[in-house]
């Protein structure tokens, strides 16, 4: 059978030592045995990876940020949309989705699909909105709370107890064991990603994730759990291992038919001393780890690119466990006339 | 052979880095002209500083937030916020289009009147009126708004007096899930003293109770929190139908509708995360429509939207003064426009525009107003365009609080014009000048 | 002044400094401004060229040019007499 030829375009190329998901999620589509892929990278940055590495993306475009306002960013993408037009769309970061889920329309007229969650679903998970969340699905989840005064800080010894987590809205946690420390990683949060920073209650225990699929009606497509091996200084899974443990994928089921997830999503969990599951955060996108799932027998951003095309897909049932993966770092050699060509023309 | 247009050279290091908030910056489209006034040729007429109001944006605003309760509500009262912008002919032009007023100081309650607004249809909020402001609002009937127990009792002292029932609604204050709560202002519903109130004042035969009213904050990005105060001021008329069996005649659920200006400290820019007129009605109308109320006597909806409805007609126009390096390196742009005229600027990020076209080349810059003080800083940190002295430009969404806030503090305040709806400008508030300023004052005689 | 020998300055307005590895981006004007010092013209002749093809006249030309020549130095991209 020929493959299929398609048009994607994505972002999340920072392929470094706190990586986005681009590159992982190519990898899986130019493995797919259905699609003949080209690749459109969409980078912010003009030294994200991705867009000098060998046979990862077929061409590059820089775009604006999502803070620059989505009418910028989505009429960026539909200028590059008419001299190169794109089949499949798959943003891989949070602070992008708000935009592209509002535009979803606007894609689609354009000839654009995505497979995104709903407004309602990508609010409903927010970190602020952990505890509502728990209650509605009947999970557990850590207590929180959304500040948006530095005042506040001073009366959280009221609702936690020390140690806590201090998390931005869409990325960076810390942990603070006083005060002070609150208060510092506060102003970091707030410099970088606005408010509100969430404060989050801190559970002792194992942290385990699960990548999932869900198809928008309930139904799981595809889910793997792994336990992070090792992490690096910046809290990030280095090197980890698939596991085997229906009790994490029930709950995935849970969560994705409850809520109807549409797109993948990733559930960082705190797996108790008591053996009790904590859902401490929802992300609504692939995470930068999903290669193991791919590497396991489940080829999940294939399935996300039919789903984004209108295709139905059979659920995967199994993978393969024990499968690990484990990060490395390579130098590669480029020249500064492809830099160059990057920050003047927007495109390479 | 015709010349380029000169733009001054600039050289920029590239500093490559991961996402941050401050990425690659799209292009910076001019804002040549407002309403086929050129900005040049305003500036020109009217001199520089000049803010400008749009009178086709005050009211296609209106009749869009209007149309958006409308038709989820059967009966909508708008009230003008005078304290948002209390020129008269701004004032005007929301009471042409069926707006009442409301007021929070006898300054502004004369200025209703003076716009020609009824009596009755003047709502007089607020914590500070005096006996004087009382004793006129009562006789003409306007709809006092009380704030605590002592306002209760002189108004019926006063009614006593005048021999006239007040109208009165009692202020409300709750919790929405906002913080911080606004509870300095009225009666809280949750720890019982609004019922309490409200029990005192309908057996209270000297005064009528017609309205209820809270305002849960100022800039709420959440309808919910409106969807949580609607239902509760529902709940407390529910009550009064019951025990009572008197239908409230209004919900007033105040102001706080966020304008399309970004917060400083947002991730997102305003125009995408601000509510629009229809979801802040959908939250409200459903507050009130999915309460116990009786659906044959609800109470009319007031709404107090000072803010939402005149941010976006208001433009503030400028001129470059010099252009600088700090010692960082940093360039630094001082304009004539400072925070003595841009109140806002201490919680916006305003967007601001060249007002001629401009290269693709934007350089990481601090705008300073023209004060000789240091908090004079309209933008900390801009992507901005290479203007050079005497170049103009333009702050947009400037409509609301600027034209009340603004001080007269080191220089004059510039002239307002209006345009109107042939886009003719006329100027409504003149240039001070000094002897508007130097006559108030009274030299002793020692002094002379 | 002189701009150092090896600053590459491409059309683009794309500056490569091999000494410092700093990369740089600059508007038209930088970059003719940079060309013209790249082949030894004088102040005077440089403003003479810019003054004949820009809208600007001498006097405020001189102002952007050492202003702009100010930034060069600062970023180190002009040869130090000795």
């Amino acid at each position: 059978m020929s493959k299929r030829k398609i048009t994607v375009a994505l972002t999340g190329l920072n392929n470094t030592d706190n990586p986005g998901p681009g590159v992982p999620v190519i990898r899986g589509i130019r493995e797919s045995g259905e699609f003949d892929a080209r690749i459109l990278g969409l980078a912010y940055e003009s030294l994200e990876p991705a867009i000098y590495m060998d046979r990862v993306v077929d061409k590059t475009y820089l775009v604006p940020y999502p803070s620059d306002g989505t009418d910028v960013l989505i009429n960026r993408l539909l200028e590059i949309h008419k001299k190169d037009p794109i089949d499949v769309l798959i943003p891989n970061f949070d602070a992008e989705l708000y935009a592209f889920m509002r535009s979803e329309k606007i894609l689609e007229k354009a000839g654009i699909s995505t497979f995104l969650p709903t407004l309602e679903q990508f609010e409903e998970r927010h970190k602020s909105n952990l505890p509502d969340f728990g209650k509605k699905y009947g999970v557990k989840v850590p207590f929180s709370k959304a500040l948006t005064r530095a005042d506040e800080i001073e009366d959280l010894k009221k609702d936690f107890e020390y140690p806590l987590m201090v998390k931005g809205k869409f990325y960076d946690a810390y942990l603070a064991y006083n005060t002070e420390q609150v208060r510092m990683h506060y102003n970091k949060i707030t410099a970088k990603w606005g408010l509100p920073v969430i404060v989050q209650e801190f559970i002792k225990g194992t942290e385990v994730n699960v990548v999932a699929l869900g198809d928008g009606k309930g139904n799981t497509i595809g889910a793997v759990p792994m336990r992070k091996q090792y992490i690096t200084e910046q809290g990030k899974a280095w090197a980890g291992i698939t596991l085997d443990d229906k009790k994490l994928l029930d709950l995935t089921d849970k969560v994705i038919s409850g809520m109807k997830w549409r797109g993948g999503m990733e559930l960082e969990i705190v797996k108790s001393f008591d053996n009790e599951l904590n859902i401490i955060e929802i992300n609504p996108r692939i995470p930068a780890w999903v290669y193991l799932a791919v590497g396991a027998g489940q080829n999940l951003p294939e399935a996300l690119l039919k789903l984004a095309l209108g295709e139905e897909v059979k659920p995967y049932t199994g993978y393969e466990v024990g499968k690990m993966f484990i990060r490395y770092s390579n130098d590669l050699i480029t020249d500064v006339k492809e830099f160059e060509k990057l920050s003047t023309q927007g495109e390479l | 052979m015709e010349k380029k247009q000169f733009e001054r050279p600039y050289i920029k290091k590239l500093q490559a880095g991961m996402p941050s908030k401050f990425g690659m910056k799209s292009r910076v489209e001019p804002l040549t002209h407002i309403e086929d006034n050129g900005v040049g040729d305003l500036i020109k007429e009217f001199g520089s500083p000049l803010f400008v109001i749009s009178e086709n944006t005050i009211r296609d605003t209106y009749k869009k937030a209007l149309h958006a309760f409308s038709i989820r509500y059967p009966k909508v009262q708008f009230a003008w916020s005078y304290k948002t912008n209390y020129l008269d002919a701004v004032c005007r032009v929301f009471h042409q289009e069926g707006s009442w007023a409301e007021v929070v100081s006898g300054f502004e309650y004369d200025k209703a009147l003076g716009n020609g607004v009824k009596g009755s249809q003047i709502i007089f909020n607020g914590p500070d009126k005096t006996d004087e402001d009382l004793k006129k609002a009562v006789e003409n009937d306007s709809l006092i708004h009380i704030d605590h127990f002592d306002e209760m009792y002189s108004i019926l002292a006063l009614s006593e007096k005048s021999g006239k029932k007040p109208k009165v609604a009692i202020r409300v204050n709750m919790d929405t899930g906002v913080y911080p709560m606004w509870d300095r202002f009225g009666f809280n519903y949750e720890n019982g003293d609004a019922w309490d109130a409200i029990n005192r004042m309908m057996i209270n035969e000297k005064l009528e109770l017609v309205g209820l009213h809270s305002h849960i904050g100022t800039y709420m990005m959440s309808t919910n929190s409106y969807k949580v105060a609607a239902g509760k001021l529902a709940d407390l008329a529910h009550g009064i139908e019951k025990k009572y069996g008197v239908h409230i005649k209004y919900i007033d659920i105040g102001g706080g509708f966020a304008s399309k200006n970004t917060l400083k400290g947002a991730y997102y820019p305003g125009t995408d995360t601000t509510p629009s007129f229809g979801e802040y009605a959908e939250a409200i109308s459903s507050g009130i429509l999915n309460s116990e109320l009786d659906p044959r006597n609800l109470p009319t909806l007031i709404l107090e939207t000072g803010r939402a409805l005149i941010d976006d007609a208001g433009w503030l126009l400028g001129t470059v003064i010099a252009n600088k390096r700090l010692s960082s390196g940093n360039r630094a742009t001082i304009v004539d426009v400072g925070v003595n005229l841009m109140f806002t600027s201490f919680w916006y990020e305003h967007e601001i525009f060249p007002a001629a076209p401009v290269s693709e080349h934007l350089e990481e810059t601090t705008l300073y107003g023209p004060l000789c003080m240091n908090i004079d800083v309209l933008r900390e940190a801009i992507a901005f365009p290479l203007l050079k002295k005497g170049d103009h430009f333009v702050i947009r969404r400037v409509g609301a609080y600027n034209m009340t806030q603004w001080m007269q503090f080191i220089t004059l305040r510039p002239n307002v014009v209006l345009l109107d709806t042939e886009g003719k400008p006329h100027v409504i508030r003149k240039k001070e000048t000094m002897q508007n300023i130097t006559e108030q004052e009274v030299l002793p005689g020692h002094l002379t | 002044m002189q701009i150092k020998k090896n600053i590459a300055v491409s059309e683009t307005g794309f500056v490569f400094d091999p000494t410092s590895g700093e990369s740089y981006s600059i508007n038209s004007e930088g970059q003719e401004i940079m060309v013209l010092l790249k082949d030894g013209k004088t102040a005077e002749e440089i403003s003479e060229t810019m003054c004949a093809e820009y809208e600007i006249d001498k006097a405020g030309f001189e102002k952007y040019f050492y202003d702009f020549i100010g930034m060069l130095r600062q970023f180190q991209l002009i040869e130090t007499e000795d």
